[in-house]
């Protein structure tokens, strides 16, 4: 089999810009899992949201992609606090189960809404004017777009990995993790620790949806397909793991776009093969911890 | 101040006004299971007063009733002359009450140094770091280990080090002896007489009670939920052979 150097360069830019919102989607799941131990299905959901909220911005106040940039996670992160605080906190102590189909019922009404005012085809959300064109890099053309989202993902995620590994903030988030009543006996108010991070976590896939308007459109479903390949990456990388879902986020994405090059019967399905290899394996995902 | 009717009450310090913690029929359940039935104490500013009692018997739970950990929770308990029967938790370690619990709480997964700097400064005249390390050298050589990887016995000090580091005066220290070596427990209970010195009021539950009696100025015994004596510890001798029916020693 010959090798087209442009035909693999492309699938690998598609292997990655589908990376990188693998890496911001599973890594809003992994703090929102890791933090809360919450399996939160309404995820694709509120991806979908970040994307119309970056729509709504533009068609009715006329507020462009980069404030949207801005905006979007914030409004659909309060949006998401105020689920954790009228929902979600009743859950707490409770198995995984209740979470994930309180999320998973949020997810089909928040969709089922969205989808009957807006249909199931795609809305239109253009590429700001200074992202537009692409660079001819030699063995392949390279829209700058998408240079510019796998590079602004990477800076994201690695600043939200800074963030809880790295910083005192972190260490309340970790230590929240393993002994929640403890750290509230030292003086930090946990409950509304719990409700920020839930917050970050749902900003971080509002955040991922509005980078994916331009590429993907704007879809009432968008979030639907995307989430179960991003609750494999997650359970791949490790439950809760910060730097394995981000990692592994982009790992899969390259992966599927090499298979989609070398075997495209198999693209749809690698991600899963691999998560039954590493379940079989490492039932804790690559870089996760026993409990 | 004990139950009425107790013995040795009169040589308790009964300034319950000017207590630090005034405790009044305090009682407390674990979902339905009714553990605290009734339990009055007070302990007066720069005291150590010891918990004493068999296992189950309530002293532990006591702490977490004072600390607010405990979801139900029914009486008195006043801090520096607050109620603080309905206060959350975070809100009672903010006015100056810190808590080191029996299983140590040190967090897996941070370092020595971030678990030290895990609870956040209540108030102002909290040990320095270069304090706690001169209370306890062997800290500062394994700033950088994970905190689980520690001895039991560092484990011990690092869980006292991080709430000195607050700034808080009323220190509830449960167990601090379990399951150390004797050289560490006498360096804790070297640090339990300086902290007393410098002022710090301590609540302290123990089964130990050689130990305690070396650091406390006065006990009171836990049995089925309810303080069934105290004593100063100048009367110690004297209750010698009732401590040992009480704790079956």
């Amino acid at each position: 089999m010959s090798i087209s150097l442009p035909a693999l360069s492309a699938q690998l830019l598609v292997g990655l810009i589908n990376g990188s919102f693998y890496a911001l989607l599973s890594l809003g799941l992994a703090v929102i899992f890791g933090m809360l131990n919450i399996i939160n299905f309404a995820h694709g959901a509120l991806y979908m949201m970040g994307a119309f909220c970056a729509y709504f911005l533009l068609n009715i106040w006329g507020i462009g992609y980069w404030w949207a940039l801005l905006i979007a996670p914030i409004i659909v992160g309060i949006f998401g606090m105020i689920l954790e605080r009228t929902m979600l906190k009743w859950l707490a102590g409770l198995d995984h189960l209740y979470g994930l189909l309180l999320t998973f019922g949020l997810a089909l009404i928040i969709e089922g809404i969205f989808q009957n005012y807006f249909g199931s085809s795609g809305l239109p959300y253009a590429i700001p004017d200074q992202l537009r064109g692409g660079t001819n890099l030699g063995f392949m053309y390279l829209p700058i777009y998408r240079g510019w989202v796998v590079v602004f993902s990477l800076i994201v995620c690695f600043a939200t990995w800074y963030l809880i590994e790295r910083t005192r903030l972190g260490a309340y988030l970790r230590a929240a993790t393993e002994n929640p009543t403890l750290v509230r006996a030292f003086g930090v108010n946990v409950p509304r620790m719990i409700t920020l991070t839930y917050g970050l976590g749902v900003g971080l896939a509002a955040l991922a949806g509005v980078l994916s308007a331009p590429i993907n459109q704007v879809r009432p479903l968008m979030g639907e397909n995307i989430i179960i390949v991003v609750f494999a990456v997650v359970v791949i990388g490790g439950m809760g793991s910060i730097m394995g879902s981000i990692i592994t986020g982009f790992a899969l994405g390259v992966i599927e776009g090499l298979t989609k090059y070398f075997y495209p019967e198999a693209s749809n399905t690698v991600v899963f093969v691999l998560m039954v290899l590493v379940l079989l394996v490492k039932p804790t995902g690559l870089t996760g911890r026993a409990a | 101040m004990a139950d009425a009717g107790m013995a040795g009450t009169a040589a308790a310090p009964s300034a319950s006004n000017a207590a630090v913690l005034s405790v009044q029929n305090l009682e407390a359940w674990y979902g339905e299971s009714h553990i605290l039935h009734g339990i009055n104490f007070d302990v007066s500013p720069g005291e150590v007063v010891t918990l004493l009692g068999r296992n189950g018997a309530g002293k532990t739970t006591t702490l977490k009733s004072v600390m607010g950990i405990i979801g139900k929770r029914a009486g008195s308990i006043r801090f520096d002359g607050k109620e603080i029967i309905r206060a959350s938790s975070d809100r009672i370690a903010r006015m100056g009450v810190a808590f080191c619990p029996e299983e140590r709480g040190i967090f897996a997964s941070l370092d020595v140094r971030e678990n030290l700097l895990l609870p956040p400064a209540v108030r102002n005249g909290g040990l320095s770091m270069d304090q706690i390390f001169e209370l306890f050298p062997n800290l500062k050589e394994r700033l950088s280990s994970q905190g689980t990887k520690l001895s039991g016995g560092e484990q011990q000090m690092l869980a006292i080090g991080r709430i000195l580091r607050t700034g808080a005066r009323f220190l509830m220290l449960d167990e601090p002896t379990e399951g150390l070596a004797p050289v560490i427990i006498q360096q804790i209970g070297q640090t339990i007489a300086r902290l007393k010195k410098e002022g710090f009021t301590i609540l302290l539950v123990e089964q130990n009670f050689h130990f305690a009696a070396t650091v406390a100025d006065r006990f009171y015994i836990v049995e089925h939920g309810k303080i069934i004596d105290g004593f100063a510890n100048s009367e110690l001798q004297a209750n010698m052979e009732k401590l040992h029916t009480y704790l079956g020693v």
